[in-house]
C-alpha cells in the first residue's frame, strides 16, 4: 500500500515536471535528415535504417505556447489566418494533406510545399520548427488538454486550443488546388 | 545599564548616519540625482519627507528607550512578580491623555503637509501633456525590449529605433506608452516618475533633461522571465545635435561598402534574422524584434544589457540564451566566418 | 433555594445606592467529593480522541490552534529558505546561481508562503487559542468549522508545494498581474496552482472568522461586557471582520483568472471587453485590508504583553479600541495606492494619497498610548517586552517608509523597488513577525507548561533584531538608486553590489536568530523551568488555569468584574455552576453586557470536517484540470453537509441524566455593577 502511493507520487512527479519544462537553451542543432521522413507507410523491400527525428515536445505547455507565439510572428496567419485557412489550407479541420504526425507537419515547415507553402529551411531554427509544430497539431485538438494553450489575449476568432475536440485526422492526397471546380 | 543604553543609541545613531551618507552617494538610476524638473521636484519631496520622518522617528524612538528606562527604574530592579497599579492617580492620567492628543495632533498637521506637498508636486507632474509641439515618442514594451518610435506629423519623418532614445536637452518630450503583451513599466530615475504600459491602455507622461547627459532607465513591473534585463537609454543632448541624430534616424541603412560587409548583408538576408529583425532600405521588413536599421548608433544591446561591439555582438547572435536564458532570440549557430561577416556589416549601420 | 436570594442580573438596575447582598449560603454547596467525580467527569465528557483517528475527528480548538500554529510556522521557515536562496542568488552582479525560470518560481512561491500560508493563519492560530481561554469559555462557537478551516488550510499548502517540487510552482509574482499571468503569457499549470491555493487558504481563513466572531460575541464570561473586552480579543474581533469583507475580493480574483486560465472567459482580455487593471483593483481590494489583517492582531498582542510586562491597565483604552477600529475601517480604501503608477486619473489617485497617511493617525495613537503605558508602569524585562521594543523600532520605521509611499509623485519613483520591499518587510515583520515571536514567548508557557529559556530568548532577539536591520535597511538605498523588484539578477555597473551583499549577510543572521528561536524550543520543551498557571502575572483569564489548560478549559466558567479579569479577581468574585458535566456544554450570553442566556451544547469530535475538506479538495485540485471536478465535488459536498446539519453532534456522551431537563443555572450574587 504505501509503495503504491509511494510509486504514484512519483509518477505524478516526473509527469508534473514534463508539462512545466522550460528548456531555454536547445539542443545543439544537428542537420535533420528529413529524407528519413515519408508520406508513406508502404515500401518495396525492407525499411530503411534512417530513423525519422522526434518531437519530444509535445507533453511541454511552454513550447507549445511559443509556438503559439511564433505562428503569428513569423506570419503563418498571413496565409492560415487563425487556423481557418484562406490562401493557405485550414489547419484545425481533420483534412491534412502531407501527413499529420510531427514529422510530416516538421517536413512542410522546412521544405516547403507546392502551390505556395514556402520553405523555412535555414530562416526558423529547429527547435522552433518543432515548437510550431506542436501548435499546429494543437490547433486541431491533437495534443493533450493539459498542454494546449488557453485563450489568447487577442479578439478570439476560434476556441481556444484546450477547449478544442481532437480531430481524428484524415489524410487527404489531393492537393487544394484539385478540389475546386 | 546606562552605558549599555547609550551606545545601543550611539550605534543607531552611527548606522543611520552611515546610511544617510551613502543615500545621497549616486549610483548609475538614482532618483536622489535629479537631472530634470520632475525628478527634481519629486526629489525635493523626498528630502523634505525624509527630513521629518528621521525627526519623528528619532523623537519617538527616543520616548520608548526613555519609557524603557523610566519604567525600569520604577521597577527598582525587583524582579517578578511585580504589584498591579491598576487604578492610577488620575492626574497621570490626565497628563498622559493631553500628551497623546498633542502627539496625535502633531502627527495631523505632519500629514497635512504632507499630504498638500505631495498635491503639488503631483499635478506638476501631469502639466504640460498637452504639448503637441515638441518631441513625441511612443514606447511599445515588448517582452523584454522596448520599441521606441518618433512620431511627427510628417509622415517621412517617424521612424522606430529600439531601447536607446535620444531627447533633445530642456525641452519638454511627451511619451505615449503602450504595451505588446504583458505589464511593463517605462521608468527613469533621473528624469521622472515611472509609468505602467497596460495592454490595452494608453499612458502618456512628459519628462524632460535638464542638462546633456545618458540616464538609464529599467522596466519597473515583473514581465516575465528576463524583467531583470530590460533596461534603456535615455541620451539628452542639445538641440543641434538631437537634430543631426533624428536626420540620420530617418535615413534608411548604409549600403555595404565592402566585399566582407556585403556577404555579411547577405547572410543576414538569408538565416533566421531576417525572420524578426528589420533592416530599412532592404527586403527585412519584420517588426518582431528590435529595428537594426542604425543598430551601429546605439551605444548597447539587448535591452542596454551588453556594450554594443563586435565581442559582444558575436557572443549574442550566436547564443543570446546563454546571456538572456528566457529570451526571444534563438541561437544562430553560425560559421565564424560567417557571424564575424555578418557583425562587420553590422557594425557598419550607423 | 429562598426568592430573596434570587438576584437580578440586569445592570440597569444597579443604582448608586445599590448595596450588594449577603453572600448566598447555599445548600447546594458541593462536597469535596461532589467536586472530584464533577472533574472526573468533566474530564472523560471533554477527553480528547486519540489515535490517528483521533486526530482527524478532534475539534478542541486548543488542538486544532496549535497545529495551525506548528503548520503555520513549518511554512514559515520554508519561506525563509526561499528568501534564503533569493539573497545568495542576489548577493553578486551577475550571479549564476539560480536561473530567471526558478528564481521567480522562488520569489512568487516565497510571497505566497508568507502571506497566504504562514501570517493568516498564525494570527488566527493564536487567537483560536486564546480568545476562548480569555473570554472564559470551554470552546469555540463552530468547533468542527473551525476544524474544517485548518484542514483546507493544509491541503492548500501541500498543493502548493508539491506543485512547486513538481517544477509547477506559480511564477508570475505573489500578485500574480494579469496579463502576465493570463493563458497567453503563463502556459501550463502553474498560476492555476496559485489560483487554486488561494481558494483554500481564503476558505479558511472565513472560517476562523466566522469562528471568533461567533465565540466573541456570544460565549462571554458574565459580567465581561464589550468595553471589559481584552484589547487582544478586540483586534481578533476587528481582524476577523475584515477578512470577512476582504476574502472574498481575492476569491473573485483568483477564480476570475482561473476561469479565464480555464473555461477561456475574457474577464482580462482587453481585446475582448475585459480589462488588465480590472484584476489590480479586485486583488488589491483585499490586498491591502490583507496586511492589516496581518497587522492588528499582532497590535493586540502588543497590547497583551504591554499591559502584562508594566504591571499596569493600559492608558487610554477606549482610545485603542477606536483606533483598531479605525484602522480597520481605513484599510479598506487604501488599495489604490498599490496601483498609482497605471494610467488612472490622478484626482482620484490623489484621493488614495490622503486615506493612506490618514491610516497613519490611528496607529499613531497606539503607539502613543503604548508609551504612556510604558512610561508610568513598572517594567519586568522578559523576552516578550524586548520583541515589542524591537516591534517599536522597526514597525514605525516602516509606518513612515509607509507615508512617504503613500505620496503619488514620491511613489512614482520608488513603486515597484526594492524600497518597497525593505517598507512591507519592516511593517510586517516589524510589525507583526517581532509581536508573534513575543506572543510566543509569553504564551508558550501556557501552550506547554514550561518557560522558554530567557538568555536564549534574548539572544534569538537580538539575532533577529541586528540580522533584519542588516538586510532590510540598505534596501531602501537600493530602491532609492534604482533597483527593481523582482529581478534575478542586476548588472555590476549598476554599483547595486555591496549593499545587496550587506543584505544577504544580514539574512544569514536573521536565519540564525531563528534558528536559535527554534532551538530554544525543542530545549525547553524538555528542559524548560516549569511554569505555573501564571507566570507572568497576567491580566487576562487564560492565566487562572493550568498550564496547559485541561481540556475542558474551566472547571467553572468565571465572571468578570473589571476590564483586567484577573487583576479584579477576588476570593469572592462569583462563578458560574450547573453546566453539566455529561455533556459538552457552555454557557452562551449576550451580546453586549454578557448576561447568561442559555446553555449551549458545544459539538464534539467529527469526522464530517475532514470529509467536507476532502470534498473540497477534490473540487478544487481536480478543478485545475477540468471543470467536471466542480459538480462532482458540490454532490460530495452536499453529501457530508447532510450528514453535518442532520446528524447528532454529540451521539456518543448521551446518557439518560440528559434526557432529563435540567433548571437554569442559579444567578450569581454579587455581580458588581460595571465599572471602568
Amino acid at each position: 500500500m504505501k509503495a503504491l502511493c509511494l510509486s504514484a507520487f512519483l509518477a505524478l512527479l516526473l509527469n508534473g515536471c514534463a508539462r512545466e519544462k522550460r528548456q531555454f537553451e536547445p539542443p545543439p542543432p544537428a542537420r535533420v535528415e528529413t529524407q528519413a521522413i515519408t508520406l508513406s507507410e508502404l515500401r518495396p523491400g525492407a525499411t530503411t535504417t534512417a530513423v525519422a527525428p522526434k518531437s519530444g515536445i509535445e507533453d511541454q505547455a511552454y513550447p507549445v505556447s511559443e509556438g503559439k507565439r511564433l505562428y503569428t510572428a513569423y506570419n503563418c496567419s498571413g496565409c492560415h489566418f487563425n487556423g481557418g485557412g484562406g490562401i493557405g489550407p485550414a489547419l484545425m479541420d481533420e483534412k491534412w494533406i502531407y501527413g499529420s504526425e510531427p514529422v510530416n507537419v516538421y517536413a512542410t515547415i522546412v521544405e516547403g510545399r507546392p502551390n505556395g507553402m514556402p520553405s523555412f529551411r535555414d530562416k526558423i531554427p529547429d527547435n522552433q520548427v518543432w515548437q510550431l509544430t506542436a501548435y499546429v497539431r494543437s490547433l486541431s485538438g491533437q495534443l493533450s488538454k493539459g498542454v494546449s494553450p488557453g485563450r489568447s489575449d487577442d479578439m478570439n476568432a476560434h476556441k481556444s486550443e484546450q477547449a478544442t475536440e481532437k480531430k481524428t485526422p484524415q489524410k487527404s492526397n489531393v492537393p487544394k488546388a484539385a478540389e475546386q471546380p | 545599564m546606562k552605558q549599555k543604553l547609550s551606545s545601543l543609541i550611539l550605534g543607531l545613531a552611527a548606522t543611520i548616519g552611515a546610511c544617510c551618507f551613502t543615500v545621497t552617494a549616486g549610483g548609475v538610476q538614482s532618483v536622489t540625482n535629479p537631472a530634470g524638473p520632475q525628478a527634481h521636484n519629486i526629489g525635493q519631496l523626498w528630502w523634505l519627507m525624509f527630513w521629518v520622518c528621521s525627526a519623528v522617528f528619532v523623537v519617538v524612538i527616543s520616548l520608548v528607550l526613555l519609557a524603557f528606562v523610566r519604567g525600569r527604574r520604577a521597577a527598582g530592579g525587583a524582579n517578578h512578580p511585580l504589584s498591579i497599579e491598576l487604578r492610577p492617580a488620575v492626574e497621570t492620567e490626565r497628563r498622559q491623555g493631553l500628551w497623546i492628543i498633542c502627539g496625535t495632533v502633531v502627527t495631523i498637521l505632519i500629514l497635512f503637509v504632507f499630504l498638500i506637498d505631495s498635491f503639488l508636486v503631483g499635478r506638476g507632474l501631469t502639466a504640460e501633456l498637452a504639448h503637441k509641439q515638441g518631441v513625441n515618442i511612443e514606447v511599445t514594451g515588448h517582452q523584454w525590449w522596448w520599441e521606441v518610435r518618433y512620431q511627427n506629423v510628417d509622415a517621412s519623418s517617424i521612424f522606430t529605433t529600439a531601447n536607446e532614445i535620444h531627447i533633445p536637452v530642456g525641452v519638454p518630450v511627451t511619451f505615449t506608452l503602450k504595451a505588446n503583451d504583458v505589464i511593463h513599466s517605462f521608468w527613469v530615475p533621473n528624469l521622472s516618475g515611472k509609468k505602467d504600459l497596460i495592454p490595452g491602455k494608453v499612458a502618456t507622461i512628459w519628462l524632460q533633461a535638464d542638462q546633456p547627459g545618458v540616464y538609464r532607465g529599467q522596466c519597473a513591473e515583473y514581465c516575465g522571465h528576463q524583467h531583470a534585463h530590460m533596461a534603456l537609454w535615455i541620451i539628452a543632448e542639445p538641440q543641434e545635435q538631437f537634430n543631426n541624430w533624428h536626420r540620420n534616424q530617418i535615413q534608411a541603412a548604409v549600403t555595404p561598402i565592402n566585399a566582407d560587409q556585403q556577404r555579411g548583408q547577405q547572410i543576414f538576408l538569408s538565416s533566421t534574422c531576417v525572420m524578426c529583425h528589420a533592416i530599412n532600405g532592404t527586403p527585412a521588413n519584420s517588426n518582431i524584434g528590435p529595428n537594426l536599421t542604425h543598430l551601429a548608433t546605439r551605444s548597447t544591446i539587448a535591452a542596454a544589457t551588453l556594450q554594443n561591439d563586435s565581442a559582444h555582438l558575436m557572443s549574442w547572435i550566436s547564443d543570446s540564451q546563454q546571456i538572456k536564458p528566457g529570451n526571444h532570440m534563438p541561437p544562430n549557430p553560425l560559421t565564424p566566418d560567417d557571424l564575424k561577416s555578418l557583425v562587420n556589416y553590422l557594425q557598419s549601420l550607423k | 433555594m429562598s426568592e430573596a436570594n434570587v438576584q437580578s442580573l440586569n445592570v440597569d438596575d444597579a443604582a448608586p445606592d445599590y448595596e450588594a447582598p449577603e453572600p448566598i449560603t447555599s445548600p447546594i454547596v458541593p462536597t469535596e467529593m461532589d467536586l472530584a467525580r464533577e472533574l472526573e467527569e468533566l474530564e472523560r465528557t471533554w477527553k480528547r480522541p486519540g489515535g490517528v483517528v483521533g486526530w482527524i475527528i478532534d475539534t478542541d480548538h486548543k488542538a486544532i490552534a496549535l497545529r495551525y500554529i506548528v503548520t503555520a510556522f513549518i511554512f514559515f521557515l520554508f519561506g525563509g529558505i526561499e528568501a534564503a536562496l533569493m539573497r545568495l542568488q542576489l548577493a553578486r552582479p551577475e550571479n549564476h546561481f539560480l536561473g530567471p525560470d526558478l528564481y521567480n518560481q522562488i520569489f512568487t512561491v516565497h510571497g505566497t508562503t508568507m502571506m497566504f500560508l504562514f501570517a493568516v493563519p498564525i494570527m488566527t492560530a493564536l487567537g483560536i487559542y486564546l480568545v476562548p481561554l480569555m473570554l472564559g469559555t470551554r470552546d469555540v462557537a463552530f468547533p468542527r468549522l473551525n476544524a474544517y478551516g485548518y484542514f483546507v488550510y493544509l491541503i492548500g499548502g501541500i498543493l502548493l508545494y508539491v506543485a512547486f517540487l513538481m517544477n509547477t510552482g506559480p511564477d508570475a509574482g505573489w500578485f500574480s498581474y494579469v496579463p502576465l499571468s493570463g493563458p497567453a503569457y503563463s502556459p501550463g499549470k502553474r498560476v492555476d496552482i496559485w489560483a487554486q491555493m488561494i481558494t483554500f487558504t481564503e476558505i479558511s481563513a472565513l472560517c476562523g472568522a466566522i469562528v471568533v466572531i461567533g465565540t466573541v460575541f456570544k460565549m462571554r464570561a458574565p459580567g465581561m461586557s464589550l468595553h471589559r473586552l481584552p484589547l487582544f480579543v478586540w483586534a481578533q474581533l476587528v481582524t476577523s471582520f475584515m477578512i470577512i469583507f476582504a476574502m472574498p475580493a481575492v476569491m473573485l480574483a483568483s477564480s476570475f483568472l482561473a476561469s479565464d486560465r480555464l473555461v477561456d472567459t475574457h474577464i482580462f482580455n482587453p481585446a475582448e471587453g475585459g480589462d488588465a487593471i480590472l484584476y489590480q483593483h479586485m486583488f488589491w481590494f483585499f490586498g491591502h485590508p490583507e496586511v492589516y489583517i496581518i497587522f492588528i492582531p499582532a497590535l493586540g498582542f502588543i497590547s497583551s504583553i504591554v499591559v502584562t510586562f508594566a504591571r499596569r491597565q493600559i492608558v487610554g483604552y477606549t482610545a485603542m479600541v477606536l483606533s483598531l477600529a479605525a484602522t480597520a475601517f481605513l484599510g479598506f480604501g487604501l488599495w489604490v495606492h498599490h496601483m498609482f503608477a497605471t494610467p488612472l486619473p490622478q484626482m482620484g489617485q490623489s484621493f488614495f494619497t490622503g486615506a493612506s497617511m490618514m491610516i497613519a493617525i490611528p496607529s499613531g495613537v497606539q503607539i502613543f498610548c503604548w508609551i504612556a503605558t510604558l512610561w508610568s508602569g513598572k517594567l519586568n524585562v522578559k523576552a516578550p517586552l524586548l520583541f515589542v521594543l524591537g516591534f517599536f523600532a522597526i514597525f514605525i520605521l516602516g509606518g513612515l517608509t509607509g507615508v512617504m509611499l503613500a505620496s503619488v509623485p514620491l511613489d512614482l519613483q520608488i513603486h515597484d523597488t526594492f524600497f518597497v520591499v525593505a517598507h512591507l518587510h519592516y511593517v510586517l515583520i516589524g510589525g507583526s513577525v517581532f509581536p508573534l515571536f513575543g506572543a510566543f514567548y509569553h504564551w508558550f508557557p501556557k501552550w506547554t507548561g514550561r518557560l522558554l529559556n530567557e538568555r536564549l530568548g534574548r539572544l534569538n532577539f537580538w539575532l533577529m533584531f541586528i540580522g533584519f536591520n542588516l538586510v532590510f535597511f540598505p534596501m531602501h538605498q537600493l530602491g532609492l538608486h534604482g533597483m527593481p523588484r523582482r529581478v534575478y539578477t542586476y548588472l555590476p555597473e549598476t554599483g547595486w553590489g555591496t549593499l545587496n551583499l550587506v543584505a544577504s549577510i544580514g539574512a544569514l543572521v536573521l536565519a540564525t536568530g531563528v534558528l536559535v528561536f527554534i532551538v530554544n524550543v525543542f530545549w525547553s520543551r524538555r528542559a524548560g523551568a516549569v511554569a505555573g498557571p501564571d507566570p507572568w502575572g497576567g491580566d487576562t483569564l487564560e492565566w487562572s488555569i493550568a498550564s496547559p489548560p485541561p481540556d475542558f478549559n474551566f472547571f467553572n466558567i468565571p465572571t468578570v468584574q473589571g476590564r483586567y479579569a484577573m487583576w479584579s479577581m477576588t476570593e469572592t468574585t462569583p462563578i458560574i455552576r450547573g453546566l453539566s458535566t455529561h455533556k459538552r456544554e457552555t454557557l452562551v450570553t449576550s451580546v453586549l453586557d454578557a448576561e447568561p442566556e442559555l446553555r449551549f451544547e458545544i459539538p464534539g469530535p467529527s469526522a464530517w470536517p475532514f470529509l467536507l475538506a476532502l470534498a473540497t479538495a477534490e473540487t478544487f485540485i481536480v478543478g485545475i484540470f477540468t471543470p467536471w471536478a466542480f459538480p462532482v465535488g458540490a454532490v460530495l459536498a452536499a453529501a457530508v453537509f447532510t450528514a453535518w446539519f442532520f446528524g447528532d453532534p454529540n451521539y456518543e456522551n448521551k446518557t439518560e441524566k440528559d434526557e432529563q431537563r435540567s433548571e437554569a443555572p442559579a444567578p450569581p450574587a454579587g455581580l458588581q455593577p460595571e465599572n471602568a
